[in-house]
């Protein structure tokens, strides 16, 4: 009887974990697995300078170190697009670059893998590393 | 107490997760010096304008159409649809499936799966971004370009993406874009 009852706890715990809670895919879309500010300091830099039409290409030409196909660029957003494959995955990243009181210069990535967002503080660190030679520069965390 | 065992690693599933994305997909590859030389071109002008116009041009020769493009930035993105039919590989698909039907015929079965030849590479997308800015001394223009692709196949399922890395795919560009100068500057 007891085993009875125990087979019927680890069915209970298995649909539980099958279907999960009662979120909605809409919901799903809208999610990520890190707060805000926690986001936000991974994702992004300062750098001391104020040419952003500098900034903007030295992003562009990071991206294109490496492997990435620019889609898109907007000057006055200050953001740019761009898009690489890794196996059978798009690796898909936006930067966008804006001013930050009137001696820096803010700088945001954020990156998607196949279906999954990049949250991994390391990918950032190598992504601004690599920025920051190119400008030789180099790029103060923000908090 | 193997129930108790289920439910641990029930347990461990639900915590651990699943590391999905790979490493180092930020980092430049080993072989990104390389790339900037085969990518890379100098011009000893500084009218960027008329680079990036003669860009434009050597895009349209080779059959591109423009999807975006960002002159502040010196930014020009196109693409272009592509046969990428291999006859060889399509003949001997399609004689492998020739044969697989007349083996079910004798059999009486028939074969599950789509057939090998729609299999085969069929179309391909090329999407190019080039970008035309001033060099660090101010006196040149230096122009990147760089291509990848998306090969689909006969039921336009996605059959491989890759970056472009011929040498002689940009070689040619830039051979291109170097008459295309030329012309420009004469007005031609």
């Amino acid at each position: 009887m007891k085993n009875m009852k125990m087979r019927f706890f680890v069915l209970f715990v298995g649909i539980i974990v099958v279907t999960g809670c009662a979120t909605t895919t809409t919901n799903k879309a809208f999610q990520t697995s890190e707060s805000q500010v926690q986001l936000r300091s991974i994702q992004t830099r300062a750098f001391d300078m104020t040419d952003k039409t500098a900034m903007m290409q030295a992003v562009i030409s990071t991206l294109q170190d490496l492997d990435f196909v620019i889609e898109k660029a907007d000057y006055v957003v200050g953001s740019v697009t761009g898009s690489k494959f890794h196996g059978s995955k798009i690796v898909k990243i936006t930067v966008t670059v804006r001013p930050r009181g009137n001696k820096q210069l803010l700088v945001r990535a954020n990156a998607q893998y196949g279906i999954y967002a990049m949250d991994c503080p390391e990918d950032y660190q190598d992504f601004f590393i690599t920025l920051g030679k190119s400008l030789f520069l180099k790029a103060h965390k923000v908090d | 107490m193997k129930q108790l065992y289920v439910l641990i690693v029930f347990a461990f599933l639900l915590l651990v997760g699943c590391t999905t994305v790979p490493e180092g997909l930020l980092r430049p590859s080993e072989d990104y010096l390389e790339m900037r030389q085969l990518q890379m071109r100098k011009y000893d002008t500084t009218e960027q304008e008329m680079i990036m116009s003669s860009v434009v041009g050597v895009l349209q020769d080779l059959g591109f159409t423009l999807d975006e493009s960002e002159s502040e930035l010196g930014l020009i993105v196109a693409s272009k649809k592509a046969d990428a039919k291999k006859p060889a590989a399509v003949a001997g698909a399609l004689f492998l499936d020739i044969l697989s039907a007349i083996g079910d015929g004798y059999s009486g079965t028939s074969s599950t799966g789509p057939s090998l030849t729609s299999q085969q590479d069929a179309t391909q997308l090329v999407r190019a971004s080039v970008i035309t800015q001033n060099s660090l001394d101010g006196d040149k223009i230096v122009v990147r370009a760089n291509f990848h692709r998306i090969v689909y196949n006969f039921n336009n399922e996605i059959n491989k993406m890759e970056t472009i890395k011929e040498p002689d795919i940009y070689q040619n560009f830039y051979d291109k874009l170097s008459k295309a100068i030329f012309l420009e500057a004469h007005k031609i």
